[in-house]
């Protein structure tokens, strides 16, 4: 067998970006007290809407802000059904994801089969030719590093600014919010664009970079298994890094062994993610107390003023 | 200003109108959608919903609707008491396929035996197929505490990636010159699953349906079971107090959901699509949580929600033929539907206040 | 002198005036007692101070110029404050951080945590900034309220029903920290229906029913009765105690310990009683002290070791909770919309969560609708359940006529032993009257009655003896005669407070 460790590490990095991406977005929206089921859904539109931008433009980074805008606005129709019209946010999450799989099919009709304008690396003045080290941490491109940047971001967001202190109150006990006086709605509505938007950037960073090209579905349950990784790291920015990581190398781990030929069907070698977030979501679940404390309390609650 | 005003009771008139408001508003901006596509939106809203019922090749169309009604409608029978529970299956596809692929194969192994238990043979270990793939979750939730809609969902992709090793393996029609498809049923006589009367589509899985629907509606209705869903689902303290075992509803709910979601699969396997491809699946258990939701999760309700949602798909054939639009412009028109019907939902248990009113 | 001054106060809301031209003031360094039973707008009142309700006509004056805050955060600016009945309190955030979010503009954490251990010392309120509010006691939670208000040094601070969730010794604390604000020159608003603290701690009272002021009154010169009587509006009946006379012990709980489900919850530590037939048994303490858990473990919906509970010598403590029901165990949860009723549901359909198997409401598993329909018409004709219909939603009840049909829905199947927690909480007082008088008739007629509460003048009142629960451990039981209320307050971890 020929898998060098090296080479695995940095392809794992670039196959678990896209739900680094979504898995960030979605805890800033579970923090601030919504279910979004709908990442699956804002990913692949994402996915097809920067595909496009970038294609017809030319420009991956105007395709990632495309991408981002694009995941932002359908968010936005989630936002309107669950904070304002009160719906649930488990059945308008599965309608996000499904009108959005069905939207971005439409859009990428006539797109399957090109390729999209490539993305540069960054350079880090000859940092990359470092044995080991540099193929793993310095040859990667723009959007890897804003992952990590984000998850910092996201981090000192929650813990140390006042905003952030307000959206945990927000997901914590909604009517306590109110009651002193905070926009609980504008809140979440601002969280799940911001969602929204990570998952759009997600799925770009999968039709743009890591595939790269655009065929229908092709977000495969990533937006599901981001969702499971938030669940992974207890809502803890930090532990999103590690539960990416973790599902972007069986990911890889199992397509290098299908590559080089090992000596079970490609079919039950491709159920090894799937799998192995089932059996990430158990262990973390399993744990009632510590689960229940960490997860906000208002989590997938409707919010309406009584006053 | 637009304010909203609680219901002291949920209006029974709106729950019955929300639904038809969900359809004409997708008509509407569906038909946006289509003249944005450079089409005339007209034609295109008749050829979906018009043209399958009452068009020129209606005959042929009437059957194609009861064919792709059937499978919806089993689904949503099945996951309309886990979603009343607060119970979130969302892996019926996957239990769709488990379904055909046990029921399948359960068949396939008695090849070609010729005996009239065959056939009722393969529905049981088809509905056991799904029914032991729902409890996979409902196992995991309950012993575990883990998510029951991301487990259920992970194990579609699980089902899949099972389905393409069966067909490219153990499955594969050894006369089949190597192609990733089984023995097909309509060669095997005592496990097809034929059209009973010509050019009506009405075949075994049409007629189970129907004795479903009627199942379900005195369950939900009439029978103690269906009253402890409903309150596991709107105050699950007042089930706990009543005695529910909140651990029983999780498995009794998933597994008559994967049941039913394994015997749609077996029906549709043996029938309409007569062998198993990696194409087999087309999504029946997304779209049934639409028609599940459509149909207010009512037996009777899923009913109509079925048959509309089977419209829509032989119109999507129309017009995909007659106007080439994309396949995918139906499932936005569908998803489209869903998001209109849980935002008018709010007419049940509010009423729209516009102006000052009272208050302020 | 007036700080604030309400003239002709109105708030409307569908089928309801909240507030009917309300008009009285509060004078600087005053204690204001603003007295009223559930229901008669009080809350609306101080909702509209606050800035969370605006009132539909009327004005209000501050220090003699107008004052409308639109927000809670314009209210908090012009110097109002206030400690809400039901906390608003994150649970999973810690003390420091709660206190934060009450703040206009809160210094760093490090000086946050400062200035709260100064106020915290200088008013008698021990607590600890890093802690975790979740697990903090319920009196604890009050101080991190509390010192939340101090801390914008308030002119105005309005304390909602402060009390009733604490010991009779935080209790006296607390009027301790109240009356030295009061000579520091804050105001406060001081609502609650106790009316023997109104006596010794507020200097004025102003009194709501129905939306509309009664009257205001010197609480010093009226008598709780009189004062009572203007806040219902007629005289109100105590409850008829007849001669206790026992039978056996019917429930015996012997050595029952529970871990909780709640993160936060109490674990029940070894609590051993008997409640014997025709004995009215009262449970005192302190919300949070297990007395939600010890409710489950009682009806079932928890289950403890077998041995722990029996029912008539019957093992039950493996029994669910149409088990113990079938054999005579009935219950009446805390939580009346979502516990002990589904609110979505008509109340014919709510007769079936206790009453399908004991009334029979049903045949192999078939509904008998038309036996439920009939059952809750008799619970509403002989609770006076006020509803248009059996078939009107549980939600659309006011509090007390729910409590009654909840009440009546187990009473009427005849249990024989009874557990009901806070029987009569946030219910109106002729409802309370009622129902209490309800449980009395029910343990004469030979059962044995449990009675879980937190409100010790209804516990004196009905009780044949006497328990507190705390921390999750139980007391000895005692004769209720000739027991008094400070005893009760040692009784519930008096030496625990500080």
């Amino acid at each position: 067998m020929d898998i060098s460790i090296v080479s695995l590490i940095a392809t794992l990095i670039v196959a678990a970006t896209p739900i680094l991406l979504a898995a960030t977005g979605e805890l800033i929206v579970e923090k601030s007290g919504v279910l979004n089921l709908g990442v699956e859904g804002m990913m692949i539109m994402g996915a097809i809407c920067g595909f496009i931008a970038a294609v017809s433009t030319g420009s991956p980074l105007l395709g990632f802000c495309i991408a981002a805008l694009s995941g932002a606005l359908l968010s936005l129709l989630f936002a309107i059904l669950t904070q304002y019209l009160l719906a649930n946010q488990v059945a308008s999450g599965l309608a996000l994801t499904l009108f959005g799989l069905g939207l971005a099919a439409l859009l990428g009709h006539s797109y399957s089969g090109i390729k999209p304008p490539s993305t540069p690396k960054i350079e880090w003045f000859g940092l990359s030719d470092i044995p080991v080290i540099g193929p793993i941490i310095f040859n990667h491109d723009l959007m890897v590093y804003f992952s990590l940047f984000l998850v910092f971001v996201v981090w000192i967001f929650l813990r140390f600014t006042r905003v952030g202190l307000i959206l945990r109150a927000v997901g914590e006990n909604h009517d306590a919010a109110h009651a002193l006086g905070y926009k609980v709605i504008r809140i979440r509505v601002l969280a799940i664009m911001f969602g929204g938007a990570c998952a759009g950037l997600g799925g770009a960073y999968l039709s743009l970079i890591r595939v790269p090209q655009w065929t229908e579905g092709m977000t495969a349950g990533a937006g599901w298994i981001a969702l499971a990784i938030v669940v992974f790291a207890s809502w803890k920015p930090w532990r999103l890094i590690l539960g990416a990581y973790l599902f972007g190398g069986v990911t890889i781990l199992q397509l290098n062994l299908q590559a080089n030929g090992f000596d079970i069907p490609v079919s039950y070698l491709s159920m090894a993610p799937y799998l192995v977030t089932i059996v990430v979501l158990v262990i973390m679940s399993a744990d009632r107390t510590r689960a229940s404390i960490n997860a906000p309390a208002s989590l997938g609650k409707i919010f309406h003023a009584s006053s | 200003m637009i304010r909203l005003e609680p219901r002291p009771d949920p209006s029974n008139i709106m729950i019955g109108l929300t639904p038809i408001f969900a359809v004409i508003a997708t008509m509407i901006f569906g038909g946006m959608l289509f003249v944005f596509l450079g089409k005339n939106p007209v034609d295109a809203i008749r050829m979906i919903f018009w043209d399958p019922v009452f068009g020129e090749h209606a005959f042929y169309y009437r059957g194609q609707i009861l064919v792709k009604a059937a499978p919806l409608i089993m689904i949503a029978l099945g996951l309309s008491f886990g979603f009343r529970a607060g119970i979130w299956n969302i892996g019926a596809e996957g239990q769709f396929i488990m379904g055909a692929v046990i029921g399948g194969a359960t068949g396939l192994a008695l090849y070609p035996l010729d005996s009239f238990l065959v056939f009722p043979l393969m529905i049981v270990m088809g509905s056991i197929g799904g029914l032991l793939w729902a409890l996979i979750p409902a196992y995991l939730k309950i012993k575990f505490n883990a998510n029951e809609i991301l487990v259920s969902l992970m194990l579609v992709y699980v089902a899949f990636n099972f389905l393409i090793g069966m067909v490219t393996g153990p499955l594969r029609n050894p006369d089949g010159f190597n192609f990733p498809e089984s023995r097909s049923f309509q060669d095997f006589p005592s496990a097809h699953n034929p059209e009973l009367w010509a050019g009506t589509g009405i075949h075994w899985g049409v007629l189970t349906t129907l004795g479903m629907v009627i199942f379900a509606y005195i369950a939900i209705t009439r029978h103690i079971f269906g009253f402890n869903v409903r309150l596991a689902g709107q105050a699950p303290r007042a089930a706990k107090f009543a005695g529910v075992d909140p651990n029983k509803m999780i498995a009794i709910c998933l597994g008559i959901s994967g049941a039913l979601a394994g015997m749609a699969g077996l029906f549709e396997l043996t029938g309409p699509a007569g062998k198993l491809t990696t194409t087999f699946p087309v999504g029946y258990g997304f779209t049934a949580i639409i028609v599940a939701f459509l149909g207010r999760l009512h037996p009777i309700g899923i009913l109509f929600a079925g048959l509309l949602l089977a419209i829509t798909y032989v119109g999507g054939d129309i017009i995909q033929s007659q106007l080439s639009l994309p396949k995918a412009s139906i499932q936005v028109f569908q998803g489209m539907l869903l998001f209109f019907l849980l935002a008018v939902d709010i007419l049940v248990n509010f009423k729209i206040r516009i102006g000052k009113g009272i208050s302020k | 002198m007036t700080l604030i001054a309400l003239n002709n106060l109105t708030k409307k809301y569908p089928g309801v005036i909240a507030n009917d031209d309300i008009t009285f003031e509060v004078g600087k360094g005053e204690i204001h007692a603003l007295l009223g039973e559930n229901g008669a707008g009080k809350s609306t009142l101080v909702k509209m101070i606050y800035g969370l309700v605006q009132p539909d006509y009327g004005m209000m004056r501050l220090e003699g110029k107008g004052f409308t805050p639109s927000e809670p955060r314009t209210a908090r600016l012009a110097g109002i404050a206030m400690v809400f009945q039901h906390f608003s309190l994150f649970e999973a955030l810690t003390v420091a951080e709660n206190i934060a979010l009450g703040m206009e503009n809160p210094p760093s954490s490090s000086i946050l945590s400062d200035r709260i251990t100064k106020v915290s010392y200088k008013y008698g309120l021990s607590l600890d900034p890093k802690r975790l509010v979740g697990d903090l006691s319920v009196g604890e939670r009050q101080r991190v309220e509390i010192i939340r208000c101090l801390l914008q040094d308030p002119k105005l601070l309005i304390m909602d029903e402060p009390t009733s969730v604490l010991t009779p010794q935080e209790v006296d604390a607390l009027f301790l920290t109240l009356r030295r604000l009061r000579d520091e020159g804050t105001s406060i608003l001081y609502i609650s229906h106790k009316l023997e603290e109104i006596k010794v701690l507020c200097e004025r009272a102003t009194i709501l029913r129905r939306g509309k002021v009664i009257g205001t009154c010197i609480p010093k010169n009226e008598t709780a009765k009189s004062m009572a009587e203007m806040m219902v509006g007629s005289k109100l009946k105590s409850p008829k105690k007849s001669k206790a006379n026992f039978g056996a012990p019917i429930l015996e709980v012997n050595n029952l310990s529970l871990k909780s489900s709640d993160p936060f919850g109490t674990a029940l530590k070894n609590i051993s009683f008997n409640l014997r037939a025709g004995e009215v048994m009262g449970v005192a303490g302190v919300a949070g002290n297990g007395q939600d858990e010890l409710m489950l473990a009682l009806s079932g919906e928890v289950l403890s070791g077998l041995n722990s509970i029996k029912l008539e010598n019957k093992q039950i403590g493996q029994s669910n909770p149409i088990q113990r029901r079938l054999l005579g165990l009935l219950t009446a949860p805390e939580e009346r919309l979502g516990h002990a009723a589904a609110p979505e549901m008509s109340l014919a359909e709510n007769t079936l969560l206790s009453g399908f198997q004991r009334q029979k409401l049903g045949r192999r598993g078939f509904l008998n609708k038309p036996g439920a329909i009939a059952f809750a018409e008799k619970i509403v004709q002989q609770f006076d359940v006020r509803t248009p219909s059996v078939r009107n939603g549980a939600k659309s009840l006011s509090g007390g006529n729910l409590q009654k049909f909840v009440i009546g829905r187990e009473i009427l199947q005849n249990p024989k032993v009874f557990i009901v927690n806070q029987p009569t909480w946030g219910v109106d007082a002729a409802a309370a009257a009622f129902i209490r008088q309800a449980l009395l008739e029910l343990a004469e007629g030979g059962a044995g009655v449990l009675v879980i509460s937190q409100d010790l003048d209804e516990l004196m009142e009905i009780s044949d003896s006497f328990m507190v629960l705390s921390e999750g451990q139980i007391s000895t039981p005692r004769p209720a005669k000739g027991i008094t209320i400070e005893a009760i307050g040692l009784m519930m971890g008096g030496t625990k407070v500080a």
